[in-house]
């Protein structure tokens, strides 16, 4: 079976060590409380975020502490858990299961239509769609969604695109009629696709071995970009191309592609790749599972060892240390030089599994818990 | 400035070109110019009450008349089978629904009388493209944002007027058809003639669409428990009562034959701050109250409008020719002190029914005047309105619009299909069940062969010659013996129609025609998704190489010009329910319109016909066929 189960069963089995270690209740400002050494100088000439972490868990009315995505939708929340989805509204957890229509209870993938407020819900047993309260739900069955297993979901004007473990589908909410992708029509040597990134001229997939595939709104062709070494895990030229093909996010962002793999990260502006590695840059781990680009320049890598931000030169790390669970944060400048930045609180866990953004707060769902990182001025 | 100047006569030009190619102004009573039949469904007030706007459904006309002595003063042609109509808050600028074009004629108003026009009067100068099969439109308080409820998309086109781009599509309900804007134009509220498609025999679920303009998306959604089929909503000038019209069936499988107890319930729901402060209020604060009595049913409600004061709420009945009118005061009072669901009370609207007003035949659409004094009520089977004098609930007038005098046999079997007078006690009509010519979205044990035997789908009736048998066991070789004999005894359980009633009535239903296939691509060219799926569909051979045996080829039963050989097979759906499995081949012509599917609707989809229902390739042979290729059969399918 695919890395993609691996990370799953890494979710459910995942020790307590990389945990903040901090009781839960309301949302809880989680860590010791260790003096703050670093200078203050050091981050702000970085200009570099930080944080004070909230994280909310089983104890403080989340269904279920393994959170697989969050997503913003003004002032509420929304998290997709492995015990149903859940939305934060008003200080107040309202929870979703199947008893209320919801597709299955492992909630994979969200997706906001910010023209209408419906919310789209990629399940492992379909794809939900809800709106104003009301849950409908397509499934391989009762539609022409191509799997029930959604990893991705992702709103194009009136198209919703899934990510699914037999390929693309695509549904055209005006007319009800389904599109699907797969190694028939497309350049999709594998059909596990992971992730989707749709825009309005742009809809990107990251599909488990077969790199990423690019659909042009405009042409309706498709587009494939493997990594260039093919099945070899090694490097041989860096930049040289999409750093794997084991692909498991997109984020497009102006005009700029991210990718993440579980063999490091890429960028891709439209003429030349750029690959973040641990050994050369400050990722803290090359198994990312999501990433998460705020424009061409600036991005945010959640891998299985911290929470990663990237603004063009510098690096800051977000995480409960792997060793003694306590709060962690650093920062790795353009020369390399990484200093540690005292922190009192941290992210609910180092498994970090998405990450979506709230004026200039964080939302971070992880292995252990939801966090939210308050923006500390 | 020249070109300032120039630009302002062509539009002059141009307008005066537009108002030039309305039909001219007519007189009241006068034959309409093409001599056909009106069919006025709906109405709307101008603001200021001169005016009185007419949509007539079968002569694709506006109808303005003069609210002061009821004269035509103009005809406005305007696409094909118009439904609504609404008028914005100026007056300057009337929307109407072409249901069978999917656009909205936009007419200007002229303000005041001038060398072309009269005042109230005006012309189309521009057609919007809506959602599929267009009927409820408002305009919002500014003028700039339309909305439109579309029946076959299920969703609420939001409508930018001075462009006439389309923003976006609000998922509204099944079979959205009807909206009413609150007064303080905060809300819309949309209703759907058709429940939601759920799981086979489970209670009906409907609910009503509350879209927030502010920010011109759906905030709410009250469910109705147990209804199926809702018409007009209103809500009251202080916007803290809102009206539904609506029916539901008694039983969760209802039952027509009617010695069983009655069959639907016509009702109303109520909702909003005057009813949610109860106890007695379910999810989303609406109470169901009942319109019948115990020996007399009131059937279709339809058009509903309320006092400016909120005294009277008033009711058409269209298969009863009646208007209902009630209390508001002692149906709250009733319903607050009543703590349990009492919409199967059928004693109950004796409480707060204060009078029943005989209209023309079919009433339709019901509108208030803006000062309250009288409610118009358009006939649509006489094609005639009714004016009610609001202080003394008595018929005042009733106005000849001048459709055709001569009553054809086709109108007298149109006449027939939507009066439920044949049956027991005014139960329902065959526009009870088969709304607007479609379906009710319910299944039916229609047959007193015990309860909970042969549950059955209603299917659409549109283009049905060719079709027959009909009934899903082929047991009707005609017709005259579906609509005859087997009414009177399973649906009406009394004498019926006369034979010339029952030959209008059987001309009429074969006159249907079908209604535009919103699938189709209009150059009549398959896509190649189509193309596909029509290979599939013809394919004698599977992906194997090897031959399918005829009976389990697509087009071997759903051959023809309507898809249906006419003749019966097992194609393995039968039930425990089912007395046989051997069933007649329903015709395929707009089948993407007619969910639920199978004869008992335990399909809720097309996908699920083979999806669940097909392990054996007897409903055809496809499980050769992938994902995709399947997508394919059905995009196909789409198009018949």
């Amino acid at each position: 079976m695919k890395l993609r189960l691996l990370s799953l069963i890494l979710l459910v089995t995942l020790p307590l060590a990389g945990a903040v270690k901090s009781g839960v209740g309301k949302p809880a400002a989680s860590g010791s409380r260790a003096k703050i050494e670093t200078p203050a100088s050091t981050l702000s000439s970085l200009s570099l975020p930080q944080f004070r972490w909230e994280n909310y868990t089983t104890a403080n009315g989340l269904p279920d502490n393994h959170v697989f995505v969050v997503l913003v939708d003004g002032d509420r929340l929304w998290a997709g858990t492995e015990n149903g989805l859940a939305l934060l509204e008003g200080g107040k957890w309202k929870v979703f299961t199947p008893k209320d229509g919801l597709a299955h209870r492992a909630v994979l993938s969200l997706a906001l239509d910010k023209s209408t407020g419906d919310l789209w819900v990629g399940t492992m047993a379909g794809l939900s769609h809800i709106s104003a309260g009301r849950i409908d739900t397509y499934t391989q069955l009762n539609s022409g969604l191509s799997n029930d297993v959604v990893y991705g979901v992702g709103v194009q004007g009136d198209f919703v695109w899934t990510a699914t473990a037999a390929g693309a589908s695509r549904l055209n909410t005006r007319t009800g009629e389904w599109s699907l992708y797969n190694e028939r029509n497309t350049p999709m040597a594998e059909i596990w696709t992971y992730a989707v990134s749709a825009a309005a001229d742009k809809v990107y997939y990251a599909v488990w071995g077969s790199g990423v595939l690019e659909y042009t709104v405009a042409t309706g062709r498709w587009k494939d970009y493997t990594d260039p070494d093919g099945e070899n895990e090694l490097v041989l030229f860096k930049d040289q191309g999409l750093i794997h093909k084991i692909t498991t996010s997109v984020s497009y962002v102006d005009d700029t592609l991210w990718v993440a793999t579980y063999f490091g990260d890429s960028r891709y502006d439209g003429r030349s790749w750029h690959n973040f590695l641990t050994k050369d840059s400050g990722l803290p781990s090359n198994f990312t599972n999501q990433v998460k680009g705020v424009d061409g320049t600036r991005a945010w890598f959640c891998t299985d060892k911290g929470l990663a931000y990237y603004d063009g030169v510098n690096w800051a790390v977000y995480r409960p240390a792997l060793e003694t669970g306590t709060p962690e944060m650093y920062v790795r400048d353009a020369s390399g030089k990484v200093t540690p930045v005292a922190v009192k609180t941290a992210p609910a866990h180092n498994y970090i599994l998405g990450i979506d953004f709230q004026g200039d707060d964080v939302w971070v769902a992880t292995a252990k818990g939801l966090s939210h990182g308050i923006r500390q001025k | 400035m020249g070109a300032r100047i120039a630009l302002t006569v062509g539009a002059a030009a141009f307008a005066m070109l537009l108002l030039s190619a309305a039909l001219p102004p007519a007189q009241a009573g006068a034959p309409s110019a093409d001599g056909k039949y009106l069919s006025p469904s709906e109405m709307a007030s101008s603001p200021d009450g001169r005016f009185l706007y007419v949509v007539c459904e079968r002569s694709d006309e506006l109808l303005v008349l003069s609210a002061k002595d009821f004269a035509i003063l103009q005809r406005i042609r305007v696409g094909h089978i118009p439904r609504t109509v609404a008028v914005s808050r100026d007056g300057r600028r009337v929307f109407v629904t072409n249901s069978w074009d999917d656009t909205v004629s936009v007419i200007e108003v002229a303000k005041t009388n001038t060398a072309t026009s009269e005042a109230g009067t005006g012309a189309v100068t521009r057609t919007i493209a809506t959602g599929a099969e267009p009927y409820g439109v408002v305009v919002d308080r500014s003028g700039k944002t339309l909305y439109v409820a579309n029946r076959i998309s299920n969703d609420v086109s939001v409508i930018d007027v001075a462009s006439g781009v389309e923003r976006k599509r609000l998922t509204a309900g099944h079979g959205a058809s009807y909206l009413t804007l609150s007064a303080d134009g905060s809300r819309v509220y949309c209703t759907h003639v058709y429940p939601r498609i759920g799981a086979q025999r489970t209670v009906p679920q409907s609910e009503i669409t509350v879209i927030d303009t502010a920010r011109e998306m759906v905030v709410e959604r009250i469910p109705l428990d147990g209804v199926a089929g809702m018409f007009h909503v209103a809500v009251s000038a202080d916007g803290r009562l809102g009206v539904v019209a609506q029916m539901r069936p008694k039983n969760l499988v209802p039952l027509a034959h009617v010695e069983h107890g009655w069959v639907f319930g016509h009702s109303l729901t109520v909702f909003g701050a005057d009813v949610g402060a109860d106890a007695n209020v379910a999810a989303g604060g609406a109470i169901e109250v009942p319109l019948d009595e115990l020996e007399h049913y009131y059937s279709l409600q339809y058009g509903v409008a309320i006092t400016p004061d909120k005294s009277r709420i008033y009711v058409t009945a269209s298969g009863s020719d009646v208007v209902t009118v009630l209390d508001t005061k002692r149906l709250l009072a009733f319903a607050h002190s009543h703590r349990k669901p009492f919409v199967n009370d059928l004693s109950a609207s004796a409480n707060y029914v204060i009078a029943r007003i005989a209209v023309g035949k079919n009433p339709r659409g019901a509108v208030m005047s803006p000062n309250g004094q009288r409610l118009y009520v358009a006939n649509r089977m006489d094609d005639t309105l009714s004016v009610i004098e609001v202080a003394s609930n008595k018929l005042v007038r009733t106005i000849e619009l001048g459709g055709s005098n001569n009553i054809s046999a086709l109108r007298r079997g149109e006449q027939l299909f939507n009066t439920s007078r044949y049956a027991f006690q005014g139960q329902f009509s065959c526009a009870n069940c088969h709304i607007d010519a479609t379906f009710d979205g319910l299944t039916w044990d229609l047959e007193p062969d015990g309860f909970g035997k042969d549950i059955v789908d209603n299917r659409l009736i549109e283009d049905l010659a060719g079709t027959e048998p009909f009934k899903w066991n082929g047991g009707n070789p005609s017709m005259a013996q579906e609509c005859g004999p087997r009414t009177e005894m399973y649906f009406y359980r009394s004498q019926s129609y006369t034979p010339p009633e029952l030959a209008d009535l059987v001309d009429y239903i074969y006159s249907l025609p079908t209604r535009p296939n919103r699938f189709r691509p209009r150059d009549g060219q398959l896509t190649e998704v189509q193309e596909r799926g029509k290979a599939i569909f013809f394919r004698t051979v599977n992906k194997f190489g090897k031959e399918i045996p005829e009976t389990n080829q697509c087009a071997y039963c759903h051959s023809g010009p309507k898809y249906t050989s006419q003749k019966k097979f097992d194609v393995g759906t039968g039930k425990w329910t089912d007395r046989s499995p051997i069933f007649d081949t329903p015709q395929l012509v707009n089948i993407a319109l007619t969910a639920p599917y199978l004869h008992d609707e335990s399909a809720r989809s097309l996908e699920e016909i083979w999806t669940v229902f097909n392990p054996h390739d007897q409903h055809g042979s496809t499980n050769d066929l992938t994902k995709d290729e399947l997508n394919d059969l059905i995009e196909y399918l789409r198009t018949l």
